[in-house]
């Protein structure tokens, strides 16, 4: 830290030194930039954004060969100008590995010092005009998806002037998928264009209406003031399209109530079992949710360190060991507070409380109160297109993780002596003892096993939500109205439950707003409990009369 | 349940209660007990004693906690280089209101009470100001608020060294409305006092500028939300409707995180539907994977990385005094840098510690901003301020992409409400009223508080 300041001021002593020195550098490095004809990348050195906006524009459609290479370098914020503004507008690219590059030619130059120059900051509207000068450059990339990307940009930048570089790329174009796009585009552009003839419009809107999507709704509800049978032409496709989204707009509801509802059940499995099976009111179990979240971060941090190659999948490496670090806590809790305590469900839920407390503040202790960087791997990232369904990626698996999770669990229930083991202690404790079932280490391998689950929960919920020391208290709520809802001490009641309660809430979000559907879910859950005590699959046997 | 029957005799209940109480005060104080400084009691008279009211452990740990950082450094370097004030040095008496609101007015009652400390900085939710601004009030005490908040409040012992909504809410939507011409609007917000009574203000705003109400979608979630997965989808179609959208965010601290990220999921950038945030700063941003936020805006009144060497030098003092490379500085802790400044400039002006003293000369006082140009303590217990807007970068800085041309001067009753219109805050006499309405010419007095 000291050393890093010390050099820093070095830094600035030799950049005072240099200076002189530097410009000298550059003026030799510069040839008469000024002499004759207007400087496409001028523009790009001013701090104002609209000229650099401009500057981005022209330079795509110049046709300069050093275009591409600047705009992506403005792009990832390389470029640099001046801090203070100098007559030969100097533009210098950092490459990646720290050298500097003359952004007009290309050819290498000394690294100038830190102070005298500046990044040259982009804001949205810069940002916008790259992606169009991006679509424009790599219209006739050799790569398919470089120019499904590029005809992407220009659709979406429906600019009137990049409409002649359309029609000669469709000319060209072989890739059907490619072609289709490149076509939306182009009617896109016709459409925003003040030039073309009615009937060409006309034509536009239907290519763009054929896409029944909400980018084709937005381009084609800006016509609303264009001329009558345009506008009129342009409303008709939106009420197609939004037939049309309404449908999609069921089965979304549908895929988001699953989803939350997967996140409910992973939340709430481990519970099932502790809660569930056990009859132990574990307040601390939303704490051994995130005893799982931390897991993971110090996993993938060993895992960056140690094998940076595998940082994508640490993932798949922080299920286990969250399990692992999970189910050896629960155990030691059951035998060091729990064990104590069966059969006393007011004084366990005070003390597992307690515990909460502390497994809070010692991990706001070790790592901090604030929010820790778990990053999501790039397989989690993102989301897939079916038709007009958006399913992103990070909850798709989420939905996938729950089902194994959950099958698995129900697997290890039916068909391991454990499992068995576990099922005599519940239904009858007294009678699975005389039948020499070992019950205190039965206790101890089910609270152990329903933690270890609430662990793996953790890593999941580490991909959708913040991993802070508060993360457990998000969960613990929402695991009990499932597990009661399901009906104590059924794994298939938790299911159905969690699905259930996902669904409604969805349902209900969009229409009274989220704060409202949450306690609109309350109550009815209420009077449910009200007419069902035990849930909606209560469980049959002497264990309930216990 | 598993259970052999509940027999539960009053021994053993006493028993485990006392066990189960035991763990939770535990729990509860395992962290901060190190840092109440119970020694600070005992000073003597050659000391003058701050108190620091920052949760140090709960919900709101993560953006307060930091804040006590700030304070004990700008007290240490307060005695270390100024020998304190007025010769005396100065104590920190730190307690920690556990996110708790109730306790808030508690430990605050305490430090005036108890501790009989001079001035007192902290709190950050609008309501724990709420709870504690009686015990300020009835025990004439002295508190410095560095949050941006929603107005509509003139305290004589609050000073308000963060935003009023038209020193950040305001400007940044004129910016919305002018520099990228958003024409739609998402009114998006945490079900709490500041979200709604800052979406009312800019409801009324948006509306004095000719938005339909059909262009406005107003939507609150809960506190710590994370399903944002029909809400994103909710926006994205109100934002299909061929004019420019833009979402307004007062959404909460813990709740951002999940929300950029759904956007991200979801395929909107911040060139489809640019998001204004309000309480995002590079404190919430601290530790989070940024790439799926770059290009996001946020409005306040200092940013780290705006480069001035008053600003330098506040990083590198604050990073040396933690001991930690990675921590970052944001907008409340300027507001405490300006308002402890402050405070010892009024005190030493006043030539005591008296609470009426220091209140009366803190007007007019004035420090410079760590971005450049002065803050000025106004009549009405707000600073002078300059706006930024911020875009996110992929390193979780932001860029300033726009600051208002001067100073803005607090309007912390707004103008765009018909309730509080004709009310102003001026504490100096003859006037002396927290909100003075000037059509019916008299001060309104504790009757109206808000």
């Amino acid at each position: 830290m000291r050393r890093t300041r010390g050099k820093q001021r070095l830094a600035w002593l030799a950049a005072l030194l240099l200076v002189p020195g530097f410009v000298l550098v550059f003026a030799v490095f510069s040839p008469a930039r000024a002499a004759g004809g207007t400087d496409p990348f001028a523009g790009l050195a001013s701090p104002n954004f609209d000229n650099i906006q401009n500057a981005v524009t022209e330079l795509a459609a110049s046709g300069n060969p050093r275009a591409r290479p600047v705009i992506a370098a403005l792009a990832d914020n390389r470029l640099y100008t001046w801090r203070w503004p100098r007559p030969d507008n100097g533009l210098f690219i950092k490459d990646p590995d720290g050298r500097f590059v003359d952004a007009r030619t290309g050819k290498p130059i000394a690294t100038p010092p830190f102070p005298i120059i500046r990044p040259v900051i982009v804001n949205d509207m810069v940002r916008s005009a790259i992606d169009a000068a991006k679509g424009m450059l790599d219209l006739f990339s050799r790569n398919v998806t470089v120019r499904h990307q590029a005809a992407e940009a220009l659709f979406e930048a429906a600019d009137p002037d990049s409409l002649p570089l359309i029609t000669r790329a469709l000319a060209h174009e072989t890739n059907p998928g490619v072609h289709a796009l490149l076509a939306e585009a182009e009617a896109a552009a016709r459409l925003k264009s003040a030039a073309t003839p009615v009937p060409e419009k006309l034509a536009a809107i239907r290519v763009i209406g054929a896409r029944d999507d909400l980018a084709a709704r937005s381009l084609l509800a800006s016509l609303s003031g264009a001329a009558p049978p345009v506008a009129a032409a342009a409303a008709a496709a939106v009420r197609h399209i939004d037939r049309v989204l309404a449908l999609w707009n069921i089965l979304e509801t549908v895929y988001y109530g699953v989803s939350l509802g997967s996140v409910l059940l992973l939340a709430a499995a481990g519970l099932a079992i502790t809660f569930g099976v056990m009859g132990v009111i574990n307040m601390a179990h939303g704490e051994i949710v995130m005893v799982g979240a931390y897991t993971t971060l110090v996993v993938q941090q060993f895992v960056a360190a140690v094998f940076p190659a595998l940082n994508d999948w640490s993932l798949l490496l922080a299920i286990p060991a969250a399990f692992v670090v999970a189910g050896i806590l629960g155990i030691i809790i059951e035998q060091t507070l729990i064990r104590f305590l069966y059969g006393r469900p007011l004084e366990t839920l005070l003390a597992t409380w307690g515990l909460s407390l502390i497994l809070q503040q010692a991990v706001r202790s070790l790592f901090g109160p604030t929010n820790v960087d778990v990053t999501s791997p790039s397989w989690m990232s993102g989301a897939i297109q079916l038709g007009g369904l958006t399913l992103t990626l990070n909850r798709l698996w989420i939905i996938a993780f729950t089902a194994a999770v959950v099958g698995l669990l129900m697997l290890a229930m039916r068909v391991t002596r454990l499992g068995l083991a576990m099922r005599a202690v519940t239904q009858n404790r007294r009678m699975a003892a005389a039948m020499g079932i070992r019950t205190p280490i039965v206790d101890a391998l089910t609270f152990g096993l329903g933690c270890g689950i609430a662990g793996i929960a953790g890593v999941a919920l580490s991909q959708i939500d913040n991993v802070s020391p508060n993360l457990g208290q998000n969960y613990i709520i929402d695991s009990f109205m499932v597990v009661v809802f399901g009906g104590v001490g059924n794994l298939w009641g938790a299911v159905v439950a969690a699905l259930i309660l996902g669904i409604v809430n969805m349902v209900l979000e969009p229409v009274s707003g989220a704060v409202v559907a949450k306690i609109a879910v309350l109550v009815l859950l209420i009077l449910f409990i009200q007419r069902r005590p035990r849930g909606l699959f209560p469980v049959k046997g002497r264990a309930v009369e216990a | 349940m598993a259970v052999d029957g509940p027999s539960l005799s009053r021994r053993e209940l006493g028993g485990l209660g006392m066990a189960a109480a035991a763990a939770a005060t535990v729990g509860a104080t395992l962290g901060t007990a190190a840092l109440v400084s119970r020694a600070a009691r005992a000073a003597d008279d050659n000391t003058v004693k701050v108190g620091i009211l920052h949760s140090l452990s709960g919900t709101m740990a993560i953006s307060e906690a930091p804040l006590k950082d700030v304070m004990l450094m700008l007290i240490d370097q307060q005695n270390k280089t100024m020998g304190g004030v007025m010769g005396k040095q100065i104590v920190p008496v730190v307690v920690d209101p556990a996110s708790n609101w109730p306790l808030f007015a508690e430990k605050a009652r305490e430090l005036l009470a108890v501790d009989k400390v001079a001035a007192v900085f902290g709190c950050w939710t609008s309501v724990s100001r709420k709870s504690v601004l009686p015990v300020f009030e009835q025990l004439n005490g002295i508190l410095y608020y560095p949050v941006q908040y929603e107005g509509q409040e003139c305290s004589r012992n609050v000073f308000y060294t963060g935003a009023a909504p038209n020193q950040q809410a305001i400007p940044a939507v004129d910016y919305l409305m002018d520099t990228v011409g958003v024409k739609r609007w998402v009114l998006a917000g945490t079900d709490y006092v500041y979200p709604r009574t800052t979406n009312k203000i800019l409801l009324a705003y948006l509306q004095q500028k000719g938005v339909a109400a059909s262009d406005i979608m107003v939507n609150y979630t809960p506190f710590g939300y994370s399903n944002w997965q029909s809400i994103i989808a909710q926006i994205k179609s109100f934002g299909s409707a061929g004019k420019k959208t833009a979402v307004v965010s007062t959404i909460n601290g813990d709740a951002n995180v999940p929300f950029y990220k759904e956007l991200g999921n979801q395929g909107i950038k911040a060139t489809d539907i640019p998001v204004v945030a309000f309480s995002v700063g590079e404190q919430e941003l601290a530790g989070i994977d940024t790439a799926p936020l770059v290009g996001q805006l946020a409005a306040w009144n200092y940013f780290e990385s705006v480069d001035t060497p008053l600003n330098q030098k506040f990083i590198s003092d604050f990073k040396a005094f933690v001991k930690n490379d990675k921590r970052v500085t944001n907008d409340p802790m300027e507001a405490h840098y300006i308002g402890f400044n402050m405070w010892v400039k009024a005190v030493e002006k006043a030539g005591t510690t008296d609470s009426n003293a220091v209140i009366d000369a803190m007007i007019g006082v004035a420090h410079p901003n760590l971005t450049g140009d002065y803050a000025t303590m106004m009549p009405n217990h707000h600073l002078t301020k300059p706006v930024l807007i911020g875009e996110v970068q992929a390193n979780g800085q932001f860029n300033v992409v726009y600051q208002t041309p001067g100073l803005v001067v607090a309007q912390p009753w707004s103008p765009y409400l018909p309730e509080s219109k004709n009310l102003i805050g001026d504490w100096l006499p003859p006037m002396s009223c927290g909100n003075y309405d000037v059509v019916a010419g008299k001060c309104l007095g504790k009757s109206q508080k808000s």
